[in-house]
């Protein structure tokens, strides 16, 4: 049996897929619930109380919406772009997908173990943004477009930035292989050593899946949706799961990068690496939510101001920086392979 | 040296972690929500919900029809007619408001000097038509009728103040 799924294409093929399926029903339905917590924390930081109706402490609400978001009707806009206009969210979502490919639950537990992951990574999440431009432009609409010229320029600066810092844990590392950047954790996770680079990728991070305070992209206030005002029902749900399955990515990258991926704190192995994984993702969206409840939103030439004359120059400094600490000290990591 | 401070504080992202800070104690405080339906908040003696139509303890309309609420009424939603009765006391025949005109202004209960209008502490009369909230005498006495306890209790509260 296990000769059959290890080497033979076939049972390859139904192996891979099944290791698929095993990471993204979990992941989707950590997805809904995403959406469940926030509007728990968004209330729970007004002093409200959120859903609570449906199921036990509001629990059903995930399915609640997504029955609703399925009997509704997709309408499309009479100067659309048909054909992207329906495309747009499915690349949105499929790539927010995509990219769980390579992320390691535990030692060795990624479906593709490649020694470029985090290029991999970069590439996936760079091409989000053709979902999003597509989607404002095949949409024919002013405040669509504004929404889409937005997140695009938004999503470029915030990557530059997102990039030196990878680069800085690179360095430490010596591989491009996410399991071995976990691996090069077991003594001290890197947002010690690295903590303003830890800072900085947060804060990139929350530009770069357009949440607040730098949601400008779906500004209410101002362009009403931003790039998907003119989406509705499964449409619209899965730009909204797309959003929230990349909030859960970049949590998976913050804590591959920084927070020792499945390893845990102080070499404690109470627990199995995949829960520390899972908690730890948990920790990150937890913050992600905590940012939104507090901060009021960007306005747009801030938020190009800080990712072009502040975090730029900060994490390129620090680059320099722990570049010539490595050669000083003699710490520059053996590239394995 | 406030530079020096400013640029700390800038760089340690003091103010951004103190508003952290302030939203997760809100985080654990106790929620002010109430449970709606199942659930209401206080409401003051003074509170002017629907119109109810009062009697005396024997059972006899308080209403004389003087038409001094009809007068005051700034939205004009009160419409009375009257005619003296078989034992010869003056009385309403038509008393009617219109609940979509109202304002709640509570001056039809100021103006009258026999406590027979008086806006009791129901405010959850909302209806599926236009027509149901055009109140008629009858609707406005079993206002009174069905209200009654309330409405004595929260005058009797509110009595010091007017």
């Amino acid at each position: 049996m296990a000769d059959f799924f290890l080497h033979t294409i076939v049972g390859l093929i139904i192996l891979t897929f099944l290791k698929a399926l095993a990471l993204i029903v979990p992941l989707l339905i950590l997805v809904a619930y995403l959406t469940y917590a926030e509007r728990k924390v968004l209330a729970a930081v007004q002093l409200r109380k959120g859903p609570n109706v449906v199921g036990w402490f509001g629990l059903l609400q995930p399915f609640a919406d997504a029955l609703k978001m399925i009997f509704k009707e997709t309408i499309i806009p009479a100067g659309a772009n048909r054909v992207l206009f329906v495309l747009a969210p499915m690349i949105t979502f499929g790539l927010a997908i995509l990219a769980w490919a390579v992320i390691p639950v535990n030692d060795g537990w990624g479906i593709a173990d490649i020694n470029v992951g985090i290029l991999y990574l970069f590439a996936i999440s760079s091409l989000g943004v053709y979902g999003i431009i597509i989607a404002g432009w095949a949409s024919n609409s002013k405040y669509a477009f504004l929404g889409a010229l937005r997140s695009a320029a938004q999503m470029v600066s915030y990557e530059v930035s997102m990039g030196f810092v990878m680069v800085s844990v690179l360095l430490c590392v010596g591989s491009l292989n996410l399991n071995d950047i976990v691996l090069a954790q077991k003594n001290i996770w890197f947002f010690i050593p690295l903590f303003p680079m830890f800072i900085v990728f947060f804060i990139s991070t929350l530009a770069e899946t357009n949440r607040s305070p730098f949601d400008l992209p779906e500004g209410e206030s101002e362009i009403v949706a931003g790039f998907f005002v003119e989406y509705s029902a499964m449409a619209f749900a899965l730009f909204y799961l797309g959003e929230y399955a990349n909030m859960v990515l970049m949590s998976a990258l913050t804590t591959i990068l920084f927070l020792g991926g499945w390893l845990g704190p102080f070499g404690w192995t109470w627990l199995p690496g995949p829960i520390w994984f899972i908690l730890k993702i948990f920790f990150c969206l937890f913050v992600f939510l905590w940012v939104r409840a507090t901060f009021p939103r960007y306005r747009y030439d801030q938020l190009m101001r800080l990712g072009w004359k502040v975090f730029l120059p900060a994490s390129l400094g620090w680059l320099v920086l722990t570049a010539g600490v490595l050669l000083a000290t003699g710490w520059v990591p053996h590239v394995s392979s | 040296m406030a530079f020096l401070d400013r640029t700390a504080r800038t760089l340690l992202l003091g103010e951004l972690v103190e508003g952290l800070a302030l939203t997760l104690r809100y985080f654990f405080r106790p929620k002010a929500t109430i449970n709606y339906p199942y659930e209401k908040g206080p409401i003051s003696p003074r509170f002017k919900g629907e119109h109810a139509l009062r009697r005396y303890p024997n059972g006899e309309e308080r209403c004389i029809a003087c038409k001094l609420c009809e007068a005051i009424c700034p939205a004009q939603a009160i419409t009375i007619e009257a005619e003296p009765r078989a034992d010869g006391s003056r009385r309403t025949t038509r008393y009617d408001i219109d609940m979509t005109k109202c304002i709640y202004c509570d001056l039809c209960e100021e103006a009258c000097p026999v406590d027979a209008i008086v806006q009791g502490p129901n405010f959850e009369f909302a209806t599926e038509t236009r027509e149901e909230l055009m109140y008629d005498k009858a609707k406005l006495l079993s206002n009174g009728d069905r209200w009654e306890t309330e409405i004595a209790r929260r005058l009797e509260l509110d009595a010091p103040y007017r």
